[in-house]
């Protein structure tokens, strides 16, 4: 919603496809070539009709940025999963190659942080906020076109900065949000999202910042309970970074949904009108 | 103690992802660097490895442990070797599956996925939320993922695992 509001200010046209369905990657680690032919399918929706794929989480960014640079190196065996699928009455002709891209990374390369700069209308100055990478935002590295240094990154603190917040530095910020275990093992996923939790409530952290939706749901969604869990309070509003860029760039607090944020986000809104 | 398999090895080198599980020379960055070892010490990068390489294929295939991996890829990014431990990782599971022991989790994601196209159903009252907020409907899945689950085989796999734990 936030993304959709944002994207409208710099002339971005999403073009929603009705038979987009899961990008695979819940599959990876139980049958490979279900994986393949899920996102395949997806990447071909999107070639079919001239589109690129523009992400909004990280993690069916990573599947659908694998699975197309596979089906580009081989291009037999992407031709091979197209007769399969048309065999199945699922029928997509291949096109030129795509590209995927996760929105913020839009944002960050093909729109620029100057560019940006220019339409901010309030400086979020007296904001001290997070940057959560989160992990597929970045890695593998080898999937992506233009990798950052994965253990050094720069382009959220970037985009947080041209708000004119402050993108703070802390010691857990490259650390996992734990969602990837979630339906596996709950109290060991929540004891990871913990861990940058008890650190930035501990600091003089307002906000987080991150840009996976999976990961909202570790940090944002599920921190009542991993406060009863351990018995901590940390009270952190969670923001998606278009959230965040928005409210600089002067959109309604509405259009840019901080009233369905699980995380009261009612103070941080108070310390930005001062 | 279980039987040793030694051609374990080969065997994951041979699933997509596995192909360079012998190229690790035990430096261990890979356990130094895993967040889920730091918080539960049954998941272990490096042991695992070892394991895989002295062929107990029964004891790795059949753990718990395995379900652990948060796919985080620390390990794969700071491993010297190229071992790629993330993917090895789902090679391992891979082969889990294809010899019965998928976790009961992923069996109910498939199931969801076979019926929604998705793993978290879109209905009426979302779809009337949604458009509340001026965002467009969700449509109902086409019923793809759903031919493609049962094309590729895994839903027959899925159909001769065991459920585990009953």
């Amino acid at each position: 919603m936030a993304a959709r509001a944002v994207a409208k200010i710099f002339d971005i046209e999403f073009i929603d496809l009705d038979d987009f369905e899961c990008c695979g990657f819940p599959i990876k680690s139980v049958h490979y070539g279900t994986f393949l032919v899920m996102g395949a399918r997806n990447v071909l929706a999107a070639e079919e009709r001239g589109l690129d794929i523009c992400t909004l989480c990280s993690a069916c960014t990573s599947s659908l940025t694998e699975v197309n640079k596979h089906l580009i190196e081989n291009f037999d065996e992407k031709t091979r999963i197209v007769a399969t699928l048309r065999k199945q009455g699922i029928d997509y002709r291949m096109s030129r190659n795509i590209n995927i891209k996760h929105f913020t990374k839009i944002l960050y390369e093909d729109i620029g942080t100057g560019e940006i700069e220019k339409l901010i209308k309030k400086r979020l100055s007296n904001l001290n906020v997070a940057p959560h990478y989160g992990c597929h935002y970045l890695k593998p590295t080898d999937i992506y076109n233009n990798p950052e240094d994965p253990e050094n990154p720069q382009s959220l603190d970037e985009l947080i900065s041209i708000t004119g917040a402050n993108s703070i530095y802390y010691n857990e910020k490259m650390r996992c949000c734990g969602a990837g275990v979630l339906a596996i093992n709950e109290d060991l996923a929540y004891s990871i999202a913990r861990v940058k939790l008890k650190e930035l409530s501990e600091n003089s952290t307002d906000v987080m910042v991150l840009m996976c939706p999976f990961c909202s749901v570790m940090f944002d969604d599920n921190q009542k309970k991993i406060e009863q869990k351990f018995q901590e309070t940390y009270n952190l509003p969670v923001l998606y970074y278009p959230q965040l860029l928005g409210l600089a760039l002067g959109i309604d607090e509405k259009s840019l949904g901080l009233r369905m944020n699980r995380v009261s986000t009612r103070a941080l809104l108070e310390k930005i009108k001062k | 103690m279980s039987e040793l398999s030694p051609k374990f090895k080969y065997e994951i080198a041979q699933e997509p992802g596995g192909e360079n599980i012998k190229s690790c020379f035990a430096c261990g960055i890979c356990t130094a660097s895993c967040p889920i070892r730091e918080i539960d010490s049954q998941y272990n990068p490096r042991k695992i490895i070892r394991m895989v390489l002295l062929g107990m294929k029964e004891r790795v295939l059949k753990s718990p442990f395995i379900w652990l991996c948060s796919n985080c890829y620390a390990c794969t990014e700071r491993c010297p070797q190229g071992v790629r431990f993330t993917e090895v990782m789902n090679a391992i599971k891979n082969l889990a599956v294809k010899e019965g022991h998928i976790h009961p989790a992923f069996r109910q994601q498939i199931n969801i996925l076979e019926h929604v196209g998705r793993l978290y159903e879109i209905d009426d009252f979302d779809n009337n939320k949604r458009a509340a907020f001026g965002l467009p409907k969700v449509e109902k899945t086409q019923g793809h993922t759903k031919k493609i689950i049962d094309m590729t085989g895994l839903a027959q796999i899925i159909e001769s695992n065991e459920v585990r734990g009953q």
